[in-house]
């Protein structure tokens, strides 16, 4: 290894903050094309189209870490929204009260999903990829097909506005104050006892469970998590976009991708919750990139899929490189 | 004899560190070749090397007199140099004769020829005296001695003329040992070489013509076995008399109150377990292999249970159903396989040091966690720092890692399962006087090892284990033999020191 790539790896801090360094990079090249993006008001515009992603990825985190997937997220913010028009209809009386049952939906959805994996032995891909079916039938067939209602002033209000009258920015956005708490919240959890086992039960399961750890409550509790991202986030989305059937299509696999951007290894055991959200803000970045580029929007996914294999192929390699040197040492 | 292999000025280093310089191996067609040494001496990467795991930085290979590098092991294979390394490189779901002539199966009429195939393998399986494996027989049934035969088979009919083996008795069991003795007999009947690697003396004076030793990383010597003894073999191979191997038992121990009390314990592995620990106390647990040494362990930690008998920890009867429950009442265990059990191996060496503390509300405190760092000094433990991942430690260096994650919990019983298996002789020794101060300290320690000779030099009382039971208990300092004596079944209850120890 040459010295300016062993500093390189010392300044990253091993395989994790080359997310950062990336962002860095794609942040530049926006600044090339575009020197006003930089400027208060058009820089929160970013930050709060980028926060429900952000969360998605802050509670995608701990399901990964942990060895599992949670590949129902998507479905769950869509069915949230429209769950949350249907409920509300326009009657700002309903907003918090329906936030609510839209929390414990959400909470019973990771529950579901956290059980039918531990208790049951499902395989985490097969179970949230089940759920996401279930809760995409599910509303089409609640909702006959479009969804109906719409949405309050309060509840768009998240997602939608901010404090105002800021110098130099214009407009904090809620979601952007929403967004640093939950990822301040997420960075503390990983530092708790909860966060350690979760840690450690992905990266050797039966070591946490031979140290007494309750490996499958803390893999439940994992999807929980996320699926309270997921409804965090659909009342986000749901206030910035309004409601359509589309809402959330997809976004399962852009938060996979903006995870493993950050470096957090599939499998668990690996990564940390704040590149994890870089790796968010990163993919949010390169869209907005893309759009000063002028490349068509329908290119995200092939540059999605592109992105999810190289960063795991990268990963792997840096993975078994030293490891193969130390595995090799002798006997 | 001409020489097949010769090495040379073997060199290598990984990661800046030189695990290999000025290594030179030569073996002779039909030769059976030991190759020795400590832990880290340079063994396994020697013979990677020539398997073309790996690639040497300096120094030559030849093979029957042509100068050979290998750079990857199909090229090692293609020049007849079989590895039989301690995972199998077989097909499970395949057959015998399916692996044995994997890639260039007999052909007929555009398809295998099953009939050919599975006629040549019970021919060349007869040929190396083995008439109990059938060539239909699915890989994944088998034994382990018996997937060590087919991988010698197959090697074999790849036209080897050199079959490394490396730990080839480590997962066998006694009469498994004695078919392998055969087995590298008729090899060497056959002119093909076998480069043994081995721990175990006792195989090496039996089946090696030559023995070739490398003390860190260096040729120490390469004598016939003829010309050397035991002793002197292992004096050559620490550089030391290992006569004082074991601390003595620390000043100030004492015997004190029954700490855990086993009556009647039984499940589908072990029957009929009567067993006390007392505080200061080390218990050895002897056996052969299968004998239910691990069993026990995992039945007092709440892995597999006890489902008939009684266990009392300090006087209380407690259900050990989970290792939660067995934490709780203050039971410890260091499992026999460190990697797979024991550490989150990407974690930091902080990490794994804290997680029974982390998992575990109940003994959970904030001064226990204040002591870790304290705790992992006093092991000696050698690492960057705290925050080093663990994988990155030497074998020793990570069992102390594990020891101190029970520690850390303050234990009442401590229960060893094979502690010091696969580390160096330094951190053997560390954990040896570990062991005795834990004793000193007022722990109950039940100790399981392999190593009989670690069993009879620290336990102060050892139960022999048969078939599952307690065949009958010594003092410390009892002959290998006596403990074989029970070891084997040839012995029960009371014992009056006799017997030999079975080939």
């Amino acid at each position: 290894m040459t010295r300016a790539r062993r500093l390189g790896a010392a300044l990253l801090g091993g395989g994790t903050g080359t997310v950062f360094l990336l962002l860095v990079l794609i942040f530049a090249g926006i600044l090339a094309l575009n020197p006003g993006f930089f400027e208060g008001p058009s820089l929160m515009a970013f930050l709060k189209q980028a926060a429900p992603l952000v969360i998605l990825a802050a509670g995608q985190y701990f399901v990964i870490v942990s060895g599992n997937f949670d590949l129902s997220v998507g479905a769950l913010v869509g069915a949230q929204v429209v769950i949350a028009a249907r409920l509300i209809d326009g009657e700002e009386s309903r907003t918090v009260p329906v936030m609510l049952v839209m929390l414990a939906f959400g909470i019973g959805v990771g529950l579901v999903n956290g059980l039918i994996t531990t208790v049951l032995k499902v395989q985490s891909f097969i179970t949230t990829l089940g759920m996401l079916l279930v809760l995409y039938g599910a509303i089409r067939l609640w909702t006959g097909g479009a969804p109906t209602g719409s949405l309050s002033e309060a509840f768009r209000t998240p997602g939608r506005l901010g404090i105002t009258d800021v110098p130099l920015v214009g407009q904090i956005p809620w979601a952007l104050l929403i967004m640093l708490a939950l990822g301040a919240g997420a960075i503390l959890l990983m530092r708790t006892r909860f966060g350690r086992i979760l840690m450690a039960s992905g990266d050797n399961e039966l070591a946490a469970k031979l140290s007494g750890a309750r490996v499958d409550a803390a893999r439940t509790a994992a999807f929980v998590l996320s699926g309270v991202s997921a409804t965090v986030a659909g009342i986000l989305i749901g206030g910035f976009a309004g409601v359509s059937a589309q809402v959330g299509e997809g976004l399962e696999f852009t938060v996979i991708t903006a995870v493993v951007l950050g470096g957090v290894a599939l499998g668990g055991g690996r990564g940390t919750a704040l590149a994890a959200m870089a790796g968010a803000l990163a993919i949010e970045a390169l869209f907005t990139l893309f759009n000063q580029m002028a490349l068509p929007a329908t290119l995200r996914p092939a540059v999605q899929g592109a992105i999810i294999i190289a960063a795991v192929a990268y990963a792997a390699r840096r993975r078994t490189r030293p490891a193969l040197q130390t595995t090799a040492s002798p006997s | 004899m001409s020489a097949l292999l010769a090495m040379r000025g073997i060199g290598k280093a990984f990661l800046g560190v030189q695990v290999l310089s000025a290594v030179n191996l030569t073996v002779s067609r039909g030769e059976v070749h030991a190759l020795v040494g400590e832990n880290g001496a340079g063994k396994s990467t020697l013979m990677k090397i020539l398997a073309g795991v790996h690639t040497a930085d300096a120094g030559t290979v030849e093979l029957d007199g042509r100068a050979v590098a290998f750079t990857h092991p199909a090229a090692a294979q293609k020049a007849g140099v079989a590895s039989v390394f301690q995972e199998f490189n077989l097909l499970p779901e395949l057959t015998v004769a399916e692996n044995v002539h994997l890639g260039h199966e007999p052909r007929r009429r555009g398809g295998i020829d099953r009939k050919a195939m599975n006629e040549a393998t019970a021919a060349a399986l007869a040929d190396l005296g083995v008439d109990d494996l059938a060539p239909t027989a699915k890989v994944g049934t088998l034994s382990v001695a018996h997937q060590q035969i087919t991988e010698i088979a197959k090697a074999l009919s790849q036209g080897a003329d050199l079959i490394c083996m490396d730990e080839p008795t480590a997962a066998l069991a006694d009469a498994e040992v004695a078919l392998l003795y055969r087995l590298v007999v008729r090899l060497r009947e056959r002119g093909v070489a076998v480069l043994y690697v081995s721990h175990r003396l006792r195989e090496i004076f039996d089946l090696c013509d030559r023995i070739t030793i490398l003390k860190d990383g260096r040729l120490v010597d390469s004598v016939a076995t003829a010309d050397i003894t035991p002793d002197e073999l292992v004096t050559r191979m620490v550089g030391r008399r290992i006569e004082a191997q074991f601390p003595p038992r620390l000043p100030g121990t004492e015997t004190g109150d029954v700490r855990l009390r086993i009556e009647g314990g039984g499940n589908d592995y072990v029957d009929g377990i009567d067993l006390e620990v007392r505080a200061g106390e080390i218990v050895g647990l002897a056996g052969l292999q299968g004998s239910g040494r691990t069993e026990i362990a995992e039945a007092v930690f709440g892995i597999t249970p006890f489902t008939r008998g009684t266990v009392a920890v300090d006087g209380r009867p407690v259900r050990l159903s989970r290792p939660r429950k067995a934490i709780a009442a203050g039971i410890a265990l260091v499992t026999e396989d460190r990697k797979a059990q024991g550490l989150a191996l990407h974690q930091s060496v902080k990490a794994n040091a804290r997680m029974v503390l982390d998992a575990n509300a109940r003994v959970h405190s904030r001064q226990r966690l204040g002591r870790i760092e304290g705790l992992l000094s006093s092991l000696d433990l050698v690492a960057r720092g705290d925050d080093q991942e663990v994988q990155f430690l030497s074998g020793g260096n990570q069992q102390k890692v594990v020891v101190a994650k029970w520690l850390a919990a303050e234990p009442g019983v401590i229960v060893l399962d094979e502690p010091t298996r696969g580390i160096d002789v330094g951190a053997k020794h560390k954990l040896y006087s570990v062991i005795r101060s834990l004793a000193a300290e007022g722990l109950a320690v039940l100790l399981i090892a392999s190593e009989l000779i670690e069993v009879i030099g620290l336990a102060d009382r050892i139960a022999v284990l048969h078939d599952g039971r307690i065949a009958g208990e010594l003092p410390g300092g009892s002959t290998e033999q006596e403990v074989m004596a029970y070891a084997t079944g040839r012995r029960s209850g009371p014992s009056d020191a006799e017997g030999s120890e079975p080939e």
